[in-house]
């Protein structure tokens, strides 16, 4: 749960905080979180083998679309990135050149073993993990996961995202 | 249809492995140092020095033909034996259907060998490769630069005194220390819940 | 007015492409020099998956660095473990029984199938057939569900061992498989409906990265990719293993050798495989699955089951009178269930213990044993019930030798050979060669992974050369390559 006793919020009351200067936020929340989650389009970003897992969950079976996610090829229009595969020493720049070229508010998914922690490959060239140099998310485990795990792992980002609290505001 | 169907027809199974050992023998006598055979497999020890003449002997000659290089690679052999490197041309003629494979000797105080891209255009890549792995330059070959690992990596992995692990942070390739380092400076304006 | 040559000056320009992009088949990176929009030069760089597997590979043991192979060429995972198994068994002088295979060698096909539906999917994709994506991955779940029965993973199986293959399969499998054959030309049909005569698909594809005979031989290439240009070499037919040399097929041989020669070779070949997985399932043999060496491979599991799964609850006991104290089984306890000092006689914590059989392979004195109904008895009661190893019932004493080779194998590896090996196989992308050298220990000192997408990723500057930009992609999804297995 989100810690808001730091954020300076007035309880008027039950279930309704403002912030200073007496604005009504909940209702705002719930509009522009539920408008973000059901929109999520991530950049493709498969490295290695859990791309092609990425790509069958994305196919006619297990359907992402119907979650309205697209994958977008240009950083610029994404919203979120899947680091699907083990990132290597090589592509550790670039990931983190695309990660940055995402508009706010973005987030990142580490999909598969390799992006979670390096995986079995704990060598010379492997990144131990892609959240030493991202702000990971929201946690996939597999070797590849399921289509349905990423499916549970993107409705978790969902879950995140529909409780985030005022995101959207400058005062943030 | 421009793609048909065949039934391969093929020729009868080539030359012995073993004769072909002898052939190089005779051709090249002052440049064999052994001959091991393990699994019906020979391989042939040669020195370095006319590599080229006679691997271009081994594709030319038309009773031998060996037009495939299935492989190019290198081994080593740290304190197991007396000369550090073999690069190993593991070769293959379709025509004829026999291989054979030739290892030839690169010590480690001068790891050079001659490129082989003049005869099969493929062992470019598998050049570079050795290379980036193992440090073995070719001479003559048109662009030697690493592969695999980034342009400015130091230190030549497949090495048998190379880490698994690799080096701590600090003594790290660069390149990646420093996206940590910047992603650290620029955690402070990610958003925290 | 100045001279026209000074205002107007024609430049080549240099273009980066990737790593990431939604085209390129994984992180390929190409930098392209162009002029207007003609292809002066390509370069490949690649490197962004290198992970390390042949260093990895030299540190682990012969079993354990099976699953390695599924991670390389990851569309087609059992076609790579197939190759590193029958390598390894090469190796190690022994033979895997017939039914193993002829089961090896169904996977293999319908796992090339898969990887030539995936390959049709992408190439299908980037020239801009959408349609033909979600096509081929309907039927390519049909197949992964296929692998998830017999393997329980869809993706990285790691079905095929050393020796055979680790389990059965049922006749669930079989009747799913055949059904699958029986629907699958027609399906076939339906992509070349769609794309084999089409127009746009025919300028797409026709004339480009043409290769001849002989240069596509001296630049390394295999495969499919080698047979569009004329080429007969299909290490099936060249250099059979497996049951290749029990069914009869045959091999598609393009004219041209450009990309649409090459697409409709892999398209035949789907076909073909379809055709010996019919034959194989007909032919299909009763008998193990798994070769039985007492030096290489593990034993089986059934005759352990007298310790791993007893009628009655074993209880483990030291006998006082043979311990001498030496301290091995309390290290191997994963427990800690042993306690006992230096020299004196150690004892088992009955309430701790897990029944693991740790000790009683460790014991080198002969000292645990096993009581069978023991659990819940008192240390008295044990102690009156506990006979000899040596005087344990027969299939006892089996079961504890055959769980000592099995511990042996898992932790350490058996000792093979010294020797030098370099056995290749077709995988749907093309020739897959694996390179060990031995030393005569339990790990390999070299293992080479010969790589088909490496030579063929390092193909493309000669077949690019003159075209456009968009071509190149065609080249790309032409040449199937893959860059888990080509930085390895």
């Amino acid at each position: 749960m989100i810690d808001t006793s730091t954020m300076g919020l007035i309880q008027v009351e039950e279930d309704v905080k403002i912030l200073p200067p007496n604005i009504i936020i909940t209702t705002f929340d719930k509009i522009i979180n539920w408008g973000r989650l059901s929109s999520l389009w991530p950049t493709t970003f498969g490295l290695a083998c859990c791309a092609i897992e990425m790509m069958a969950t994305g196919a006619s079976h297990y359907d992402f679309d119907r979650f309205g996610i697209i994958f977008r090829g240009s950083p610029r229009q994404a919203d979120c990135v899947i680091v699907a595969g083990t990132v290597t020493k090589k592509m550790a720049p670039v990931v983190r050149r695309v990660y940055d070229q995402i508009p706010e508010p973005r987030y990142v998914v580490a999909m598969g073993s390799c992006a979670c922690t390096g995986g079995m490959f704990k060598t010379y060239s492997t990144v131990q993990g892609c959240d030493s140099f991202l702000p990971v998310d929201v946690y996939i485990p597999g070797c590849p996961p399921r289509p349905e795990t990423l499916l549970e792992g993107m409705m978790m980002l969902q879950e995140k995202i529909r409780n985030e609290q005022a995101r959207w505001s400058p005062w943030r | 249809m421009a793609v048909t169907e065949v039934r391969i027809s093929l020729h009868a199974a080539g030359i012995a492995p073993k004769e072909i050992a002898e052939k190089i023998k005779e051709k090249f006598p002052d440049q064999v140092v052994d001959v091991a055979e393990f699994r019906d497999q020979v391989s042939v020890i040669v020195k370095r020095d006319q590599i080229v003449a006679m691997l271009r002997y081994l594709h030319d000659d038309p009773l031998l033909s060996f037009d495939h290089l299935q492989d190019l690679t290198a081994v080593d052999y740290l304190n197991k034996k007396d000369v550090r490197f073999e690069v190993v041309y593991n070769l293959y003629s379709i025509r004829f259907r026999h291989n054979i494979r030739i290892r030839a000797q690169v010590p480690d105080n001068d790891p050079k060998i001659s490129s082989v891209v003049p005869i099969w255009a493929g062992a470019n890549w598998h050049e570079r490769e050795c290379f980036d792995m193992f440090g073995i330059v070719f001479s003559g070959h048109p662009d030697l630069r690493r592969i695999l690992m980034p342009e400015d990596w130091e230190g030549y992995p497949l090495r048998k005194d190379y880490p698994l692990k690799g080096f701590e942070f600090e003594k790290d390739w660069p390149g990646f220390t420093e996206v940590i380092k910047r992603s650290k400076e620029l955690r402070e304006f990610e958003w925290e819940g | 007015m100045e001279p026209a040559e000074k205002i107007f000056e024609t430049r080549e320009l240099n273009v980066n492409m990737g790593p990431q992009h939604p085209a390129t088949h994984g992180v390929l990176r190409l930098v392209l020099d162009i002029d207007g929009e003609t292809i002066v030069n390509v370069t490949p760089h690649v490197g962004y998956l290198h992970r390390g597997i042949e260093k990895l590979g030299e540190s682990l043991s012969y079993f354990q660095g099976l699953p390695l192979t599924d991670r390389m060429d990851y569309v087609s995972a059992m076609s790579n473990n197939i190759g590193y198994c029958v390598a390894v068994e090469k190796l190690y002088g022994i033979e895997a029984p017939e039914r193993a295979k002829f089961i090896r060698t169904i996977v293999g096909e319908v796992s090339r199938i898969s990887n030539h539906l995936l390959w049709l999917a992408t190439h299908a994709l980037d020239i801009g057939a959408m349609t033909v994506f979600l096509y081929c991955f309907r039927e390519r779940e049909w197949l992964l569900d296929l692998f998830e029965m017999i393997s329980g993973a869809r993706l990285t199986v790691t079905y095929p061992r050393i020796g055979g293959v680790r389990n059965d399969v049922s006749q669930e499998f079989l009747d799913s498989l055949w059904k699958f054959t029986d629907e699958f030309p027609s399906r076939i049909l339906e992509y070349e409906t769609l794309i084999d005569q089409n127009r746009i698909w025919l300028l797409r594809t026709k004339g480009i990265g043409v290769i001849s005979a002989e240069e596509a031989v001296s630049w390394g290439m295999t495969g499919p990719t080698l047979r569009g240009s004329g080429v007969s070499y299909d290490i099936r037919k060249h250099m059979p293993y497996d049951a290749y040399d029990k069914v009869e097929f045959e091999v598609p041989i393009g004219t041209e050798g450009d990309t649409y020669d090459r697409y409709r070779c892999r398209m035949l070949e789907m076909r073909q495989s379809n055709n010996i997985i019919r034959q194989l399932i007909e032919k299909l043999p009763p008998g193990p699955v798994m070769a039985e060496d007492p030096k290489f491979t593990m034993p089986p599991k059934d005759k352990m089951y007298p310790i791993t799964h007893p009628e009655k609850d074993l209880a483990y006991f030291i006998l006082e009178k043979a311990c001498k104290g030496c301290g091995m089984c309390l290290r191997a306890c994963p427990a800690k269930a042993i306690t006992g000092e230096k020299k004196a006689p150690h004892k088992i914590n009955q309430a701790l213990c897990v029944n693991c059989a740790s000790c009683l392979v460790t014991c080198k004195f002969k000292s645990v044993t096993v009581v069978a109904g023991g659990k819940g008895l008192s240390e008295e009661k044990l102690a009156e019930l506990a006979v000899a190893p040596d005087q344990l019932p027969e299939d006892i004493k089996q079961a504890q030798q055959y769980l000592t080779r099995q511990f042996e194998f898992v932790k350490k590896g058996p000792k093979v050979p010294e020797g030098e090996i370099y056995v290749a196989t077709e995988v749907p992308k093309g020739e897959l060669g694996f390179y060990f050298v031995s030393d005569g220990s339990a790990k390999p000192s070299r293992m080479r992974v010969r790589a088909p997408s490496f030579i063929h990723a390092g193909c493309l500057p000669r077949l690019c050369e003159g075209h456009l930009i968009a071509d190149v992609i065609s080249v790309i999804g032409t040449i199937d390559i893959v860059l888990g297995e080509c930085d390895r």
